[in-house]
């Protein structure tokens, strides 16, 4: 195995089918952080280490319905600032900006007049940042950056669940002869529940015999 | 019926706080600024008027290491010099170029025209460490750092750090090298509680925000790694395209105290970067002070 703890993400991802409970989690969060700061949108932007662009992992609001999956490429606008610099960052009347609303408007549709982004950081990466567009909640204070950094701490476990998520899965796709027993195994004790119990006792036995 | 007592054996019950209120962060909202104010007594009171007063930052070369700064903004005027630094290959440390983009973000142009507004007469050089499309890496912020600190500038704007720990020894190194040579490096604490640096060393002044709107306002901390809160929330700052924004962070509080570190070392030619960091904790509100 190529990644300490794979093996056992692998397993669990089989098992648990884990990307899309993580997807729900980053929706909640976006959702919760949305109606905290009775914002017109919250998204939280992946950013994908191939090429830097940042992908719509979860939206609540303002293009919730068509902008998952979407990419913006590398340096476009705060959010790109953010992901690299690692700095939140919070602007208001940025649509007076002519270039951020250009940007904007080409990749999301919708000009925001004030953004708040925070970057998601787990260890010592940026996995992507959380955006708040067009907040409710009153003039900026600091303890609005203090619950943006309380959302964004959640998001980024979320974020980093689904990556570790997606890997297992490029993993069991990329050594199904390594991997394929195991993954049926799980799989059949996901089944009828009568040779679940049976399969248990198997595999504690198993598991004796490994040591 | 009387309702049951939440806090029953234990001494008074704790104070109300709302939810936002204990969460550990590096900034300073109003409700909390009793809390650091300086309490320290010191032998002979030293005013804003002694620290910079009459001072324009005249002499003072200010480098700011960011996004780039756009060079014809009325609010930034003219640059001393705008380049582009990038990692260098092998033994070469950094490699240099002439800045011919501006900025790419509007970040640089924010920090550099609050330098300007504190500091009118300052010499502001940008070094831009972020490429197109915002490819910074750690190794270019290093290579940007090694560069400035070597250029000596007086004062370095660094309203960036990294989070990469491989990167610490040699930033530290950097850092005490900018100390011992006179060069004040001016570092944005991060907003959240995140490990990063430069801005944790002893040897830099370290900023986070407060939300007052007095540019010249500054709070002392007693309880580091932050050392100096300034200016950091709703600051009107110019942008990219010759545009204004409304700002806040700690990446525009750093530049309010670099700019009086400007005001600072023009007025006292030869002080030492710890001097001024001293300085700046003299003349940072005080607990006896009405308005604290």
């Amino acid at each position: 195995m190529s990644e300490p703890g794979a093996f056992q993400s692998a397993v669990a991802h089989a098992v648990l089918g884990a990307e899309a409970g993580h997807a729900d989690l980053l929706a909640a969060t976006v959702r919760l952080a949305r109606a905290t700061f009775r914002a017109r949108a919250a998204s939280v932007f992946l950013v994908d280490p191939t090429d830097g662009a940042l992908v719509f992992a979860a939206v609540a609001g303002e293009g919730e319905r068509d902008l998952l999956g979407r990419r913006v490429p590398r340096g476009t606008g705060v959010a790109g600032w953010v992901a690299a610099s690692g700095q939140p960052l919070v602007l208001d009347h940025v649509s007076q900006d002519p270039r951020f609303s250009r940007e904007a408007a080409e990749s999301t549709g919708y000009v925001p007049d004030a953004i708040m982004a925070v970057p998601l950081t787990r260890a010592e990466t940026v996995l992507g940042t959380l955006q708040v567009l067009d907040r409710a909640s009153g003039p900026f204070t600091l303890k609005d950056m203090d619950l943006l950094g309380l959302f964004a701490s959640q998001a980024a476990v979320a974020l980093d669940l689904t990556l570790r998520a997606r890997r297992a899965e490029a993993l069991l796709a990329g050594q199904p002869d390594e991997l394929v027993g195991l993954v049926k195994l799980a799989a059949a004790l996901d089944g009828d529940p009568e040779r679940r119990v049976a399969g248990l006792r198997l595999v504690d036995a198993l598991g004796d015999l490994l040591g | 019926m009387t309702p049951p007592d939440p806090h029953p054996a234990d001494g008074p019950a704790p104070e109300e706080t709302s939810p936002a209120e204990d969460i550990p962060a590096w900034s300073l909202p109003r409700s909390a600024e009793a809390r650091v104010a300086e309490r320290t007594v010191w032998p002979s009171a030293l005013t804003p008027e002694q620290a910079w007063g009459g001072s324009d930052g005249a002499g003072v070369r200010v480098c700011i290491l960011d996004s780039g700064v756009q060079p014809d903004h009325p609010d930034v005027g003219p640059l001393a010099e705008a380049l582009v630094v990038t990692a260098g290959e092998g033994a070469e440390p950094y490699r240099v170029r002439p800045d011919e983009e501006g900025d790419l973000c509007g970040h640089g142009t924010a920090c550099a025209g609050i330098v300007r507004s504190i500091a009118p007469a300052c010499a502001i050089s940008s070094v831009r460490v972020l490429g197109e499309g915002f490819t910074g890496t750690g190794a270019d912020l290093i290579a940007g750092l090694r560069f400035a600190v070597e250029a000596g500038y007086d004062v370095i704007n660094m309203s960036l750090s990294t989070t990469h720990a491989r990167f610490v020894p040699t930033l530290h190194e950097l850092a005490d090298r900018a100390y011992f040579q006179r060069t004040v490096l001016v570092a944005s604490a991060h907003n959240m509680p995140v490990d990063s640096w430069p801005w944790r060393f002893a040897s830099v002044i370290s900023v986070g925000s407060h939300e007052r709107p007095d540019p010249h306002c500054l709070f002392a901390n007693g309880q580091p790694p932050v050392e100096i809160f300034a200016r950091g929330v709703d600051v009107e700052a110019p942008w990219m395209g010759g545009r204004w924004m409304r700002a806040s962070g700690n990446s525009f509080a750093t530049p309010h105290v670099s700019g009086l570190c400007a005001l600072i070392i023009s007025k006292h030619p030869g002080i030492r970067p710890g001097q001024v960091k001293a300085m700046l904790a003299l003349v940072a509100q005080r607990e006896d002070e009405d308005d604290v």
